[in-house]
C-alpha cells in the first residue's frame, strides 16, 4: 500500500470522525411542552410572540433585558427571557425561532431568530410584510 | 378588458427574448457536441460556426432580457410584479441594480450574462478546445434559460418570469378595476439591508466566481469525452482566475456583512457563506492538483475530480440559498419560489452525468503507479489539496443539515454554538494548511536535495518563530473561553500563519532569486498567510467595548474573565441618552445628535467618543434606515472608526425619540447643604454652593454674581449624574440659570436664597413626563482587521500575477513549437 493512500484513509477517517462527534453537539427543534421534559438542555423553540400578553422592553432601565411570551402551535405557552437588546420587527414576525434552555418557570433565550411574513396576501397592505430575506438579529 | 397606462411591449419583448435564449441555447448545445464529436475539418468547421450564430443570438437574448428589466425597473412601471416586488420610486439611481439581484429571477440573469461573456473569451481562446468547452457551457445557458421561462408545460411550472405582470400574479379586487394602475402609486421597495454600496458590487463579482468555476469544468468534461488531457494546461489560468474572482467575491460578502448586517463581524458561518466558500475550498485543491499533473505526471484523476465538484458544489449551493430550505438555519436565503424540484435537476443534470464519465473513464485517465517521493513538492501539495477537500466536505455537510431534515423527517438543530463547532475542526485544518504553504514552495518537484531544503529553511523558519512568539507573549491573544486546549490551537496557528507569510515572501528571494515575474504563487500564499493571520488575531481578540457598565442589571457575572467575551456575554448593550456623556470602558461616549438624510432616507446618529487616556477622540456615525418594506422596525448599518492596527465598530441596536409634549411645571423645594431630597426615580444631595465657581464662567457674564450649586443626583438604579443649576444677580436683577439631567427627564433651577444665616435655600425640580431620546448601542474592537483585508488584496494580486505568467508561458511554446 502505498503511503499517499494510507495518508488518504487517515484523513478521510478524521474527518468521519469529526462529523460523528458534531452529532453529539447537534441539538433539536422543540415545541413547549418537549422542551419542558429537556429542562436545562439547549433546544431550539419553534413558538411565536404571544401579543396578547406584555412585552417588556425598557432601554432606560435596561438595554440588555427583554422578556415577552412565547406560544406555540399547540397553545402553550412560556415566559422567555433573553438577556439582549429587542429584535427589531419583532412584533412583525409571524414566527420565532428561540435558542436556549428552560430554567424553572422560563425559557432562558440566547438567541432569537425571527421569521418574518413571506407569503402575499390577497390584500395590499399585509402583502407589502414579505422580505424576500429572513432577518435576524442575534448578538 | 382594456387596462389604462400599461406599458405591455416591454413585458411580451421580454417573454420573447426569454423563449428565444431557451432555443438558442440549445441549438449551440448541440451544433457544439456534433462539432466535437466530428474530426472532418470542413464539417466541423460548419457545425461550429453555427454554434457559434446561435451563441451569439443566445448572447443577444440575454442582454436584451437585462437591458428591458433594467428599463422595467428604471421607469417604475409597476403593473410588473418584478419592479412592484423589488423597487419603489424613492430609491437612489445606484441601487436600481441591485434591485436585479435581490429576486432570484434577477440574479438567474446576472449568472447567465457571466456565462455569455465567458463563452465569448473561450470562443476567441480555446481553439481546438472550443467545441468541447462550449457544449458544456451553452448547456448550462440552456439550463439558466429555463430558470427564467415560467411557462406552465404540461401542468407543470417551468421557471419564473421576471416580465410577469402584477395583474396576472395576484387576484385583488382592485387589480379587476381597468384603471388600477393608478391607485398603485409606488413599489415596495428593496429590502434596506441591500441599500449599501457593497451590494451594487459584491453579487456581480461573486457570480462572476460562481460562472466561472464552469471553465475547468467543462475543460474536464471536454477531456472525458474526448479521452484528451491536454487541456490541463488552458485550464490553469482559469483556474486561477476562478479562485481570484470567487474568493474576492465571498469576501466582497463578508466585508459587506461587516459593514452592512448587525450581526457583529465579518464571518458568521452562515449556511449562504459556507455554501460559496466550499467551491472555493475545492476550486483551490483542483488548481494544485493540476499543478502537480503539470509538473510530475501526478494527480490527474484527482484534478477531474475536483473541478467536476467544485461545479457540482456551486449548483448545490444555489439550491441550497434559493430553494428556501435554509430557512430555519440562515440570516439570508432567498425565499422558496416553488421551483425546488427543477433546481435540484439543476445540480442533478450536470452532477450525475459527470461523475458517471468520471468513473467509465477513471481507468484510461493516465496515472503514475510509483510512489511520490516524501522528499518531492507534488505529494505535500497532494495532501494539502486532500486536506482542503476533506475540510470543505466537513462544512458542506454540516451545513447540509436542514436538507438532512427535510430528506429523513428528522429535526436536527444546529449546535448550542455552530460558529465554534466550526472554528475548532477548521482551526486545525488552518495549522495544517498553514504549514503546508510555507514549507512546499522550499521543496522542488519530483526530488528535492536535503542539503537545498535545510539551507533555505531555516531562515524563514527562525524569523517566523520569533514573530509568533513575540505575538504570543505581547499580543495578548487569551482567548480562554473555550479552554486552554483550544488556546493552545490558536497559537499554533499563529505560528502556522505567520510561517507561511514569511516562508513564501523569503522564498520570492531564496528560491526565485528575486524574479518577481515568476512569484505569482509566492505572492498569493502570502496574502493568504496574512489572511489567516488577519482572522485569527481579529476573532481571538474581539473585544466588547460597549460592556454595560451604567445600570444595575439584573445579571450578575459570576466570572470577571468573562467580561471579554463577545459571544457568551449578553450584556453588550450600552444605553446613551442624548447629550449625555456615558463612562464607556476606555471612552466616554456621547450621543450628540441624530439627522434624518433626505436624500438615502437614513438617519445618522452622531456618536462622540473620547478616550479617558490620551487626546483620541472621534466621532462615528452609525445610521439606521427604516424598513421600507412595510415592517415597523428599521435596519441598522454599523459605522467603524479605522486605525492601521483596529477598528472600533459601532452599530445602534434600538432607539427611543421624545415625542411627548412637556406640560408639567416646577415644583419648588426647600434644601441645605448635604441634604436630601427626594424626586420619583432617586434622590438628590445638594454638595456645596460655590461662588462665580471658573468651571460655569461662560454661563454668567461679567458684572454678574453667580451663585452655583453642586447637586448628586442618584437615581434609583444606581446610576450617579451632576447637576449644577445656577443663580446670576446683578444688583436686584435674578436671573435663574437652570441645568438638566436629561437622562431622568429632570430640570433643575435655583430659585433663591431662603434664609441665609441659616443656608436655606429654595430649589425648583421639574420632572417632564417624556422620555428623552436615546439609544441602545452596541461597540467591538476588531484588533488587526486590516491585515484581514490586506492580505485578500495581496492574494488576488498574486492570482494576477500568475495568470499573466501562465499566459506568457503558453505563448512563449508556441513560438518554440511553431
Amino acid at each position: 500500500m502505498k503511503k499517499t493512500h494510507i495518508i488518504i484513509l487517515v484523513l478521510i477517517a478524521a474527518a468521519i470522525v469529526v462529523l460523528i462527534s458534531y452529532t453529539g453537539d447537534l441539538t433539536t427543534y422543540e415545541t413547549i411542552e418537549s422542551a419542558r421534559q429537556k429542562e436545562g438542555k439547549f433546544v431550539n423553540l419553534i413558538a411565536k410572540l404571544d401579543k396578547t400578553q406584555p412585552l417588556e422592553y425598557d432601554a432606560v432601565k435596561n438595554p440588555n433585558y427583554l422578556t415577552f411570551t412565547a406560544v406555540d402551535t399547540l397553545g402553550n405557552s412560556i415566559k422567555v427571557v433573553y438577556h439582549n437588546n429587542k429584535p427589531t420587527d419583532m412584533e412583525k414576525s409571524e414566527r420565532l425561532v428561540l435558542k436556549g434552555k428552560i430554567q424553572g418557570d422560563h425559557f432562558e433565550c440566547k438567541d432569537i431568530l425571527l421569521k418574518c411574513p413571506s407569503k402575499y396576501k390577497d390584500d395590499p397592505k399585509a402583502m407589502q410584510q414579505q422580505p424576500e430575506m429572513n432577518k435576524e438579529v442575534s448578538n | 378588458m382594456q387596462y389604462l397606462g400599461e406599458h405591455l411591449l416591454p413585458g411580451q419583448a421580454g417573454h420573447f427574448f426569454a423563449v428565444l435564449s431557451l432555443v438558442a441555447s440549445l441549438i449551440a448545445t448541440i451544433a457544439y457536441f456534433k462539432a466535437s464529436r466530428i474530426h472532418l475539418e470542413n464539417e466541423k468547421a460548419g457545425w461550429v460556426r453555427m454554434a457559434r450564430i446561435a451563441f451569439l443570438v443566445e448572447t443577444i437574448s440575454v442582454l436584451a432580457m437585462f437591458g428591458i428589466l433594467y428599463y422595467i425597473i428604471s421607469n417604475h412601471l409597476f403593473e410588473y410584479k418584478y419592479a412592484y416586488n423589488h423597487s419603489d420610486r424613492s430609491l437612489q439611481m445606484e441601487y436600481l441594480l441591485s434591485c436585479f439581484w435581490e429576486g432570484q429571477e434577477g440574479s438567474f440573469m446576472l449568472w447567465s450574462f457571466w456565462h455569455c461573456v465567458l463563452g465569448w473569451v473561450l470562443i476567441w481562446r480555446a481553439k481546438a478546445w472550443e467545441a468541447g468547452v462550449m457544449t458544456v457551457m451553452s448547456f448550462a445557458q440552456f439550463a439558466l434559460a429555463t430558470m427564467l421561462l415560467g411557462l406552465y408545460i404540461f401542468g407543470v411550472k417551468i421557471g419564473s418570469s421576471p416580465f410577469v405582470l402584477l395583474r396576472n400574479e395576484f387576484d385583488w379586487p382592485i387589480l379587476e378595476r381597468p384603471d388600477y394602475l393608478s391607485l398603485i402609486k409606488d413599489g415596495t421597495g428593496l429590502n434596506t439591508l441591500l441599500q449599501n454600496y457593497w451590494m451594487v458590487i459584491h453579487p456581480p463579482i461573486l457570480f462572476l466566481g460562481f460562472a466561472s468555476t464552469i471553465v475547468p469544468f467543462a475543460y474536464a468534461i471536454a477531456g472525458l469525452m474526448s479521452k484528451k488531457h491536454e487541456w490541463v494546461k488552458p485550464s490553469l489560468p482559469w483556474a486561477s482566475f476562478s479562485a481570484a474572482v470567487l474568493g474576492t467575491g465571498i469576501m466582497m460578502g463578508a466585508a459587506w456583512a461587516y459593514e452592512s448586517l448587525s450581526f457583529g463581524g465579518y464571518w458568521a458561518w452562515d449556511p449562504v457563506e459556507n455554501a460559496s466558500l466550499v467551491p472555493w475550498l475545492t476550486l483551490i485543491a483542483g488548481l494544485h492538483t493540476n499543478l502537480i499533473y503539470r509538473h510530475s505526471g501526478y494527480s490527474l484523476r484527482p484534478t477531474y475530480f475536483f473541478y467536476i465538484i467544485t461545479f457540482s458544489l456551486i449548483l448545490y449551493s444555489t439550491f441550497l440559498t434559493r430553494s428556501g430550505v435554509l430557512g430555519d438555519t440562515s440570516v439570508h436565503a432567498f425565499t422558496d419560489l416553488g421551483m425546488n424540484t427543477q433546481l435540484l435537476l439543476f445540480v442533478l443534470v450536470f452532477f450525475v452525468p459527470a461523475l458517471f464519465l468520471y468513473f467509465k473513464n477513471y481507468k484510461a485517465i493516465p496515472s503514475i503507479h510509483k510512489e511520490e517521493n516524501t522528499y518531492s513538492r507534488e505529494f505535500w501539495m497532494f495532501i494539502g489539496s486532500l486536506v482542503l477537500f476533506l475540510s470543505g466536505m466537513v462544512i458542506i455537510a454540516k451545513t447540509s443539515t436542514p436538507v438532512f431534515n427535510k430528506l429523513f423527517g428528522t429535526n436536527i438543530a444546529p449546535p448550542e454554538d455552530p460558529e465554534f463547532a466550526h472554528n475548532q475542526i477548521q482551526i486545525f485544518v488552518a495549522i495544517i494548511i498553514g504549514l503546508l504553504t510555507a514549507l512546499t514552495q522550499y521543496l522542488k518537484y519530483k526530488d528535492t536535495p536535503k542539503r537545498f531544503f535545510g539551507k533555505n529553511i531555516w531562515m524563514p523558519t527562525l524569523v517566523a518563530v520569533l514573530i509568533s512568539l513575540s505575538i504570543s507573549f505581547f499580543g495578548e491573544v487569551a482567548y480562554d473561553k473555550k479552554g486552554p486546549g483550544f488556546l493552545f490551537a490558536i497559537h499554533l496557528a499563529i505560528f502556522a500563519a505567520v510561517y507561511a507569510v514569511v516562508a513564501n515572501a523569503s522564498y520570492i528571494f531564496l528560491g526565485l532569486k528575486g524574479k518577481l515575474k515568476a512569484a505569482g504563487a509566492s505572492v498569493a500564499h502570502v496574502g493568504f498567510g496574512l489572511v489567516l493571520v488577519g482572522i485569527l488575531i481579529s476573532s481571538a481578540k474581539k473585544t466588547v467595548l460597549s460592556w454595560n457598565t451604567t445600570g444595575v442589571t439584573p445579571l450578575r457575572q459570576e466570572d470577571a474573565k468573562e467580561r471579554g467575551n463577545p459571544a457568551g456575554n449578553p450584556a453588550e448593550n450600552i444605553t446613551l441618552f442624548k447629550g449625555v456623556a456615558t463612562d464607556m470602558g476606555r471612552y466616554m461616549v456621547t450621543y450628540v445628535k441624530d439627522t434624518l438624510n433626505e436624500r438615502d432616507r437614513k438617519r445618522y446618529y452622531e456618536i462622540k467618543f473620547k478616550a479617558k487616556q490620551g487626546d483620541d477622540s472621534f466621532s462615528l456615525y452609525p445610521d439606521v434606515i427604516k424598513n421600507n418594506k412595510g415592517m415597523e422596525g428599521f435596519a441598522a448599518n454599523p459605522a467603524a472608526k479605522h486605525y492601521w492596527h483596529k477598528d472600533i465598530f459601532a452599530y445602534i441596536t434600538s432607539f427611543q425619540e421624545n415625542s411627548t409634549e412637556d406640560t408639567t411645571s416646577f415644583t419648588n423645594r426647600e434644601i441645605s447643604v448635604g441634604d436630601t431630597l427626594f424626586y420619583s426615580n432617586g434622590l438628590l444631595i445638594l454638595n456645596k454652593v460655590s461662588v462665580n465657581p471658573t468651571e460655569q464662567a461662560g454661563l454668567y457674564q461679567q458684572g454678574e454674581t453667580a451663585l452655583f450649586l453642586d447637586i448628586a443626583v442618584l437615581s434609583k438604579d444606581g446610576r450617579r449624574y451632576t447637576a449644577t443649576p445656577g443663580i446670576a444677580v446683578t444688583g436686584n436683577e435674578f436671573r435663574p440659570i437652570p441645568d438638566t439631567v436629561t437622562a431622568q427627564s429632570l430640570i433643575l433651577k435655583f430659585n433663591k436664597v431662603k434664609d441665609e444665616k441659616k443656608g436655606l435655600l429654595e430649589i425648583g425640580i421639574k420632572e417632564s413626563g417624556a422620555i428623552t431620546d436615546l439609544i441602545t448601542l452596541k461597540v467591538y474592537e476588531f484588533p488587526m482587521i486590516n491585515v484581514l483585508w490586506l492580505g485578500i488584496v495581496v492574494m488576488v494580486t498574486g492570482f494576477v500575477m500568475s495568470i499573466i505568467q501562465r499566459n506568457r508561458q503558453s505563448k512563449n511554446t508556441l513560438k518554440v513549437a511553431s
